[in-house]
Formats: C-alpha cells, sequence, structure tokens
C-alpha cells in the first residue's frame, strides 16, 4: 500500500474496490444485521406493535438444557462428518494429484464435481431411496451375498453422516487437490534422490506442504454440518434431531424468528470460538 | 339442489343490487376456496369475481389480518384461533340471516362457543375433521380399537406419527385418559410419549410422504388426518382411518368476514356458496374434508368416506374438538417435545 501515495491511485483503488464492497454489504452484512437484531427483540416488530428490546432470547439457550445437548450432538456429527471427508477425500486428492497424469485426470475430476451439479435436496432424496429398507442397497447386496441381509441403515446416524460425507467430500477434494498439485516435483525429485521412501515423502513433504488446503477443505465441511437440518430430518428420522433442525423449526414450524435467531448466533459463536481456539495449534503444525 | 343455487343467487343478486364486486380471500392454498370451477360458477351466478392470497401458518393470517386492513373480505380461520381473532377486533360480526345455507349447520357446530360472543356470529362452521390415526390394513388381521396399539412392541419401528409439538401432546393426553384441552398431568403424556418414540420408524410431515412411507410398506399404523386418509384411499393405498375407543380429536374450519371489509354483501354471498351442498358434493369427489352443512353431508353418496365414517353418530360422539390454546401453553408443549425429541 505504501506505493500508492498519489490520491489519484487511491482514488482509483476505491472505485476498483466499491462493487466488491457493496456486493459484501449487501449480501453478507445487513442480512446478518437483521438477524442480529431480531435475536434481541420480543417480537418481531412487524407483527407486534409493543415490541421490546430483550436478551431472554439468548438467556433460555442458557436455561434450557436441550439446546446445549443438541449443539454438542451437532458438533460431534460435525466432526465425525470431517474425519470421514479428510480420511476419503485427501487419498483420493493424493491419487488425482501425484499419480494419475493427462487426460484420465481431468475426466475423474470432472467424476469428482459431477455431484456438485445437482441439487443438494435430490442427492439426499436419492440415498433415501438407497438406504431404506427394501431399497436398491439391501436388494443388491440380497442378490449377491446368499444370506439373509437387514441393514437397517435408513433412520439411524450412520445413514446421516453417509448423506453428509457424500455432499460434502468434493470440497475437502477440491482443496485438497489444488494444494498437492501446487508442489514442485523437483522437492520430491530431491527426497527421493536423497533415499526418501514413499511413506516418508508423504509425512515429511507432502502431508505439511498441503496442510493448508487440506485444512480449508476440513472448515469448509466442519462450518455447515454444524448448522445442517435438511439432510438429519430426512435420513435421521426420529433420531434426525440436531441444533440445526430446532432452528428450522423456531423459524418454520413455530413462527419464532426472535429464538431461531438466537440460537443461530450462538451456533455463530460457537464455531467461531473453537477456531478461534484451534487456530494456534494448526498454526504452529503448519511450521 | 339446483333450486336452492338458483334461490341463493337470485337472494344475492337482488341484496346486492347486481353490483359486482372484486372480493379477496385469504386462505391455504388449495383448500377448496380457490378451486376454479366453482369461482367461474359463482362469478357467473352473482357477477363478483375472487381473488386469493394464502397464508403458511395461522400466525401468518393473523399477522396479515393485523397488518392490512381492508385487503381481505373473507378468511378461513381455524376455530381454534377464532376467539383470538374476534378479540383482537379483526374480524365483524355476520348477519346470518341472508346466508340462505346457514340454517342447515347443526347447532352443535353454529352454536359453538369458539364462533359466538354475546350471541354474535363472528365466524361460519365450514368444514371439519380428523386427527387420528390410520393402518396398513396388510399388516392388521383385524382393526384395531384403541389407540395403545401404536405402543405395541408387535409393530415397533413400524410406526409413525407427525413431527407436531400440539398433535403429539394431544396424542398422549388420549392415550392417558386425559382431557385434550387441559392436559393436567404433562408428566405422566411426556413419560407416554417417551415410551412411544422408540416404536417409531421416522416422523412424516406432509401427506406425499405419509402415502410414500406406506406405499413402500414402511408403516404398519400412523396418526394421520382424516381429509388426507381419504385421498390416500382414493389413491389406491391400503388405508384404513381409525376413531379409536380413547376418542379423536376433533378441529372445526370457519370462514368470517374481516372488520375492515368493505365488501361485506358480498363476502356473504361468497360464504353462503362455500357451504352450499351442491358446492360440496362436487368438492369432495375431488377429496374435501367433512361439511359442517348437515345437508351437504347426506347428500354425499353413501360409499364417500365422509359420510360412510364421519356420518356415523357414534364416531361424532367420540370427537373431541380442539380448544384454543394460547402461547404459554403452545410453548411448553413445543419444550416438552423437543426435550422428548432430543433424547433419542
Amino acid at each position: 500500500m505504501a506505493e500508492l501515495a498519489t490520491p489519484a491511485d487511491k482514488r482509483r483503488l476505491a472505485t476498483l474496490l466499491s462493487p466488491a464492497y457493496l456486493w459484501l454489504t449487501l449480501a453478507v452484512f445487513l442480512p446478518l444485521s437483521a438477524m442480529l437484531f431480531f435475536s434481541f427483540v420480543t417480537d418481531l416488530p412487524q407483527d407486534a406493535p409493543d415490541w421490546a428490546f430483550t436478551l431472554e432470547n439468548y438467556g433460555k439457550f442458557l436455561e434450557n438444557p436441550v439446546y446445549g445437548k443438541l449443539l454438542w450432538k451437532s458438533l460431534k456429527l460435525a466432526a465425525t462428518v470431517t474425519l470421514f471427508c479428510i480420511l476419503i477425500g485427501y487419498p483420493c486428492a493424493l491419487v488425482l494429484a501425484r499419480v494419475i497424469k493427462g487426460r484420465a485426470r481431468e475426466v475423474l475430476f470432472l467424476l469428482v464435481i459431477l455431484p456438485f451439479w445437482s441439487n443438494s435436496l435430490v442427492r439426499i432424496f436419492s440415498w433415501a431411496i438407497v438406504l431404506r429398507g427394501n431399497g436398491i442397497l439391501e436388494r443388491t447386496l440380497e442378490a449377491i451375498l446368499p444370506w439373509d441381509i437387514r441393514l437397517n441403515l435408513m433412520f439411524t446416524t450412520n445413514a446421516v453422516v453417509i448423506g453428509l460425507v457424500h455432499s460434502y467430500l468434493p470440497y475437502v477434494i477440491l482443496t485438497s487437490y489444488l494444494a498437492l498439485q501446487a508442489i514442485d516435483d523437483d522437492i520430491i525429485d530431491a527426497a527421493r534422490s536423497m533415499g526418501a521412501g514413499k511413506l516418508t515423502i508423504l509425512r515429511r513433504l507432502l502431508l505439511p506442504l498441503s496442510l493448508p488446503g487440506l485444512l480449508a477443505g476440513a472448515v469448509l465441511v466442519f462450518v455447515p454440518v454444524v448448522g445442517s437440518f435438511m439432510e438429519p430430518r430426512i435420513l435421521g428420522g426420529r433420531v434426525g434431531t440436531y441444533f440445526g433442525t430446532v432452528i428450522e423449526d423456531q423459524f418454520v414450524a413455530v413462527y419464532n424468528w426472535p429464538l431461531g435467531a438466537a440460537l443461530s448466533f450462538v451456533l455463530l459463536a460457537v464455531v467461531l470460538l473453537i477456531f478461534a481456539l484451534t487456530s494456534p495449534i494448526l498454526r504452529k503444525a503448519q511450521t | 339442489m339446483k333450486s336452492i343455487l338458483t334461490l341463493t343467487t337470485a337472494l344475492a343478486l337482488t341484496a346486492s343490487g347486481a353490483l359486482a364486486d372484486e372480493i379477496r380471500v385469504l386462505n391455504w392454498q388449495g383448500y377448496g376456496t380457490d378451486l376454479d370451477w366453482s369461482l367461474k360458477a359463482f362469478e357467473e351466478a352473482t357477477g363478483h369475481s375472487v381473488v386469493h392470497e394464502y397464508f403458511n401458518s395461522e400466525q401468518e393470517m393473523l399477522t396479515k389480518l393485523r397488518t392490512n386492513p381492508g385487503a381481505y373480505d373473507v378468511v378461513m380461520i381455524n376455530a381454534a384461533f377464532t376467539p383470538q381473532a374476534i378479540a383482537e377486533g379483526l374480524v365483524a360480526p355476520i348477519d346470518t340471516s341472508t346466508i340462505g345455507n346457514y340454517a342447515d349447520i347443526p347447532a352443535s357446530f353454529a352454536e359453538d362457543p369458539k364462533l359466538n360472543v354475546d350471541g354474535k356470529v363472528y365466524g361460519v362452521p365450514w368444514t371439519w375433521g380428523l386427527t387420528s390415526f390410520a393402518i396398513n390394513t396388510e399388516a392388521w388381521d383385524e382393526v384395531p380399537t384403541s389407540v395403545q396399539v401404536l405402543w405395541d412392541p408387535a409393530h415397533a419401528g413400524r410406526i409413525s406419527i407427525r413431527d407436531d409439538a400440539i398433535e403429539a401432546m394431544q396424542l398422549g393426553a388420549l392415550a392417558t385418559g386425559q382431557d385434550i384441552n387441559d392436559i393436567e398431568d404433562l408428566d405422566a403424556v411426556e413419560a407416554k410419549l417417551a415410551e412411544l418414540l422408540p416404536n417409531l420408524r421416522t416422523f412424516w410431515s406432509s401427506e406425499n410422504d405419509w402415502n410414500q412411507f406406506m406405499a413402500a410398506g414402511e408403516l404398519d399404523a400412523a396418526t394421520y388426518w382424516s381429509g388426507s386418509a381419504s385421498r390416500s384411499a382414493a389413491m389406491g393405498l391400503p388405508v384404513q382411518f381409525v376413531v379409536p375407543e380413547e376418542g379423536a380429536v376433533g378441529w372445526l374450519d370457519g370462514l368470517s368476514i374481516p372488520a375492515t371489509s368493505e365488501h361485506q354483501e358480498a363476502a356473504r354471498a361468497f360464504i353462503d356458496w362455500m357451504i352450499d351442498p351442491e358446492f360440496y358434493v362436487k368438492w369432495d369427489a375431488e377429496g374435501a374434508p367433512a361439511s359442517a352443512n348437515a345437508k351437504a353431508m347426506e347428500a354425499l353418496p353413501d360409499d364417500a368416506f365422509n359420510k360412510a365414517v364421519l356420518g356415523d353418530p357414534e364416531v361424532v360422539a367420540r370427537v373431541h374438538f380442539q380448544a384454543p390454546i394460547d402461547d404459554e401453553t403452545r410453548e411448553k408443549y413445543l419444550e416438552i417435545w423437543q426435550r422428548l425429541k432430543a433424547a433419542q
């Protein structure tokens, strides 16, 4: 910035940046501040003329142990889903970036992104068809295996995890792939020439160098999964009550926007807190 | 039947001096008032055209009435919410003398205290129905007579209820032998529901959902609404609606005229049209709830679900009609229901 001394440069910079800031204000700041406002009122101003400011909505989160319990359940779900996404996604990205070359890579890459082009609701309903009792999965297994199969996957926590992992896997693959691809081949060759084995190269070179990408992917998965409501509702059935579904209930079913908004901001605060606490550890791991 | 309609038409025409008005109706989408053929016939008969606006929840409907004075001429209100609308001065008393079909509504509906205050009528009973449960007839040797079968371990994992706090609590009240409108022992209901939840396959959320689960053979029994059950059965699903000995929860929908309406004459003509037997018989063929008009119910063919099941006086005697629920009770129910779900 130091070289942008002249006023003309500054003006040009402001003009060039203004669309981006305007967009951020319109798309992020305004809706969020409206929700923040709702979380501090007793009733929606357009519904009740006698609305007032209150902290009660946040008080309810502390008073009622159900919310804390569900938030914990959602965090555990997000951690599980993120773990599976990393375990499956990172090796995929590794193979894609370092082993496969040329046309095959493009085709495989397309296959990874392909699910992203379909609506997430459609994907979850497809899983419902596959997983449900006497569904595609059970019938296929029954045709292959001689004994009677009763998987009972549908309407379990496992079904929710399967659906979510499938939905969010491409994020981890894409970010890890970009980081892995950027690693200079010469470094690997140098390591190999000095006698490093495949595992050593992975552990000492590839993993540390691609860690920023992997972590970015993990964050991209973790945050939306904590607040997910559609997947647990459809695939989880009776056990599919999470923090996200309770927030959705407040907005859709009981029309209590202030409480729903307050719960959303509690979720946001908890997620930010987790990142604030873990970022020193993660930064250390990167160096 | 024709003569009734022409008479009504003549009445409406003379009363309004053949002035054509545009009336605005506030209702759920696709719920009887907005059928194309009926509106066309209504316009031909009375000259009044009808425009619709829709709501997605009772709270939204009340909000619209409060914030848009003069915008609506007829509003559909679940009778459990009518007292609130009356108390807030949102709806006007209705002069029933110009509504020809009103006389055919039995006193049990017409004199409902939720719709009448100080001898004035604030809502014309329109339709009613039941919330109970329906069974997959292929899974049962004989039709159960008690709601306790939902708790039967023999059907574990093959039961469903709707994810709705009020419906769940009222089901628990019926099963524990309590008054659905004044649940005294909430702990007993909570304990009873806690026993039910492990028996559930999943929650259902819409009629379409329900039909798919039944068609896939995933459920033996599930809570349901009478009008929806008749539609599902008409689709060919092996479904039978059960009104158990413990009783069922009844709801009543009424038509009211907002206090700020400027076309009250035309609004009354439309309400009369809505409770007319001829209209109802045609509507029922497409799947309708039961009509509050006794003559309209009589006019149905004998095999119609609404006549065969809900026309039975013995069944009607077992119905517990839903009273208004205040916000405090509603929140308490929701809290219990969320606690039960979170414990799963």
